[in-house]
């Protein structure tokens, strides 16, 4: 990895490295009577830990000029490996919170291990750790693909593959320590906060620079989504963590909203956090992966341009349906409502382009498993944007809201959506990255995949029956017009349902771990081509020591 | 200064609404466009064909 870097961008890391050593020094100082003490040695120690690796391989030979023959892919493939680490993680807890609703003594007595505190652990892991690190991967990959440029220098996607997982690391230790500014999928405090906002300038300015150097001269449209998940993430990041901490030695901050305007600012955020994390990026890997691995061009270039924008115009609007019957003006309520109905269109545009681009490639769904990792992606994709669009509707929302039926949709979306698209490009790129003609087993693929199905099926189904279940006794009365059923009653109902959730939760745990074992001796086991050792020697980085290499 | 809720409102109704079809016209028509046909043709059978080598 150091040996990759040029002479001046190793002494340029190790500049900022120390600056980090002396912001979280700084930080630890500032913060020592408060929890965010802890954070600052955590800052030192990640800072530590940079400048050893750099000052270890710095007397490496500088990279040869040969370098710009060749694309830039070490990032992704390390990116990947995080990936596949923070997923098996994020759905271990996650199974975990699942568990510890039918046993609530699965706390263990422990303030860091109770349901308020490992919840956001689970989101966080998943959706940041698990999808933020595989979209930083594949936009690089796809990036540099598309635009038949190489990266624009060796330095900077290290610092927003690091930065980035140094951000999801304060998260996930500041909720367990009791860290939060409680906003849903934004929980991590100001310092945190700051932080991701320079990583992610960087990112955005990786993919300016690369795309100012391309040589395909149209801009490919896995890019616009990829760009627009970029700089929309950015923006909804700042607006809604807007606040003012306590002082800067404590980790507290208050909102600078307050009220309606709080809570109508973080659905913005929140609703548009689906929009352009977990469906623009993930729309960008779709219509780069999904037509490469079906060896077929996209079935309507033009209709991924119109859905682009139509995704882009009508999500920002969408967010006030999850303040449905709330002090919210009653407008607002109904524009959010109808902007959620009116995104069917683009939403399945989408999918049944790509559906259509499969058409005529059945063959090849049925028979590689990674394709169809991908076309049941896109059917999830549509299923959960028909039924997202339906939940909008205000009378819809009044027996869906606050129930499970909303635990449900969100996790067709991103078991089923998310997670399948990501494992598809996964497993399209680690031959390609680590120049393997396969993965190390098909059949574990094909295992991985039909436990992903299954497990999202049990998952779904079992929110859906709990969620309605629930909803209906809400708002039985009796004949005297009281409440027929206490929350408790509601709470009993739900119990088998809950178990089965947390059982459809482990079968699609045990498939990521599979996904893990066969992603793992794919890049150790499969011999190098010949040529391939030779040129890669200076910029081997994670292929493993030579030593393991079967056959030597 | 004006500024308030009910000027907000109006502006929303009017003029969000109409720069929001005016921008679909757009993209409509250059989705649409005949010549831009050919490019789009083309950079969608490209991404299929990968020499997996940056163009220099």
């Amino acid at each position: 990895m150091i040996g990759q870097l040029t002479i001046g961008e190793r002494q340029f890391a190790l500049v900022m490295l120390l600056a980090l050593a002396v912001i979280g020094f700084a930080i630890a100082v500032a913060g020592r009577d408060d929890l965010l003490g802890g954070h600052g040695a955590l800052v030192i120690l990640v800072a530590l830990a940079g400048i050893f690796a750099v000052i270890h391989g710095y007397y490496l030979p500088a990279p040869s000029e040969q370098r710009f023959e060749r694309y830039y892919d070490d990032p992704t493939k390390v990116g990947i490996i995080v990936a596949m680490g923070w997923a098996v993680f994020g759905l271990f807890v996650g199974d975990w919170v699942a568990w510890l609703l039918v046993y609530p003594e699965l706390t263990f007595d422990a303030g860091w291990s109770s349901f308020g505190r490992i919840r956001p652990v689970h989101t966080t892991s998943v959706i940041f750790g698990f999808g933020g690190n595989a979209l930083i991967a594949t936009s690089l990959y796809v990036l540099q693909r598309t635009s038949r440029a190489r990266l624009p220098d060796q330095l900077s996607p290290w610092f927003v593959l690091f930065g980035y997982n140094l951000f999801c690391l304060l998260a996930v230790t500041g909720y367990m320590m009791g860290i939060t500014q409680s906003k849903e999928y934004a929980e991590p405090e100001w310092y945190a906060d700051i932080w991701l906002v320079i990583v992610w300038v960087v990112y955005f300015s990786i993919y300016l620079r690369t795309l100012a150097r391309r040589k395909e001269p149209h801009i490919y449209v896995a890019n616009w989504y990829y760009m627009a998940f970029i700089l929309v993430v950015a923006i909804l990041h700042i607006v809604n963590n807007l606040a003012v901490p306590v002082s800067l030695g404590h980790a507290k901050s208050y909102s600078s909203f307050s009220g309606v305007q709080d809570a109508m600012t973080q659905w913005w955020y929140g609703h548009n956090a689906v929009a352009f994390f977990l469906t623009a990026g993930f729309l960008g890997m779709m219509y780069y992966y999904l037509p490469k691995r079906a060896n077929r061009p996209i079935f309507s270039y033009r209709l991924s341009i119109i859905s682009f924008w139509g995704i882009t115009f009508f999500y920002m609007w969408a967010g006030s349906h999850h303040l449905h019957y709330t002090a919210l003006p009653h407008w607002v309520q109904t524009l959010g409502m109808t902007f959620s109905v009116m995104l069917l269109v683009p939403s399945w545009a989408s999918a049944a382009n790509a559906l259509l681009t499969l058409n005529g490639a059945w063959d090849k769904v049925r028979e590689d498993a990674t394709l169809r990792f991908m076309m049941v992606a896109a059917v999830f994709y549509g299923l959960s944007t028909f039924e997202g669009s339906f939940m909008a509707i205000r009378s819809v929302n009044s027996l869906s809201h606050y129930t499970d039926w909303t635990v449900g949709h969100v996790h067709a979306g991103t078991l089923g959506w998310v997670a399948m698209i990501t494992f598809g490009a996964i497993y399209a790129s680690v031959p390609w990255l680590w120049k393997r003609e396969s993965m190390y087993s098909a059949r574990l693929v094909e295992v991985h995949f039909w436990l992903a199905v299954a497990g999202t099926i049990v998952y779904v189904f079992a929110m859906w029956n709990s969620g309605i279940i629930q909803g209906l006794m809400w708002r039985t009365y009796s004949e005297s017009g009281t409440l027929a059923y206490s929350f408790v009653d509601s709470l009993v109902a739900m119990r088998p349902y809950y178990i089965a959730r947390a059982v459809g939760g482990l079968l699609f745990l045990i498939g990521a771990v599979v996904g893990c074992y066969n992603i793992w001796m794919t890049i150790r086991t499969a011999p190098r081509t010949a040529g391939e050792a030779v040129s890669a020697k200076p910029d081997s980085v994670l292929v493993g020591t030579p030593a393991l290499q079967p056959g030597e | 200064m004006g500024f308030d809720h009910g000027t907000l409102v109006w502006f929303s109704k009017s003029f969000g609404l109409f720069y929001l079809i005016g921008l679909s016209l757009l993209v409509v028509a250059y989705a649409y466009w005949p010549s831009n046909k050919k490019q789009f043709d083309r950079v969608a059978e490209s991404i299929i064909r990968d020499e997996d080598k940056p163009w220099r």
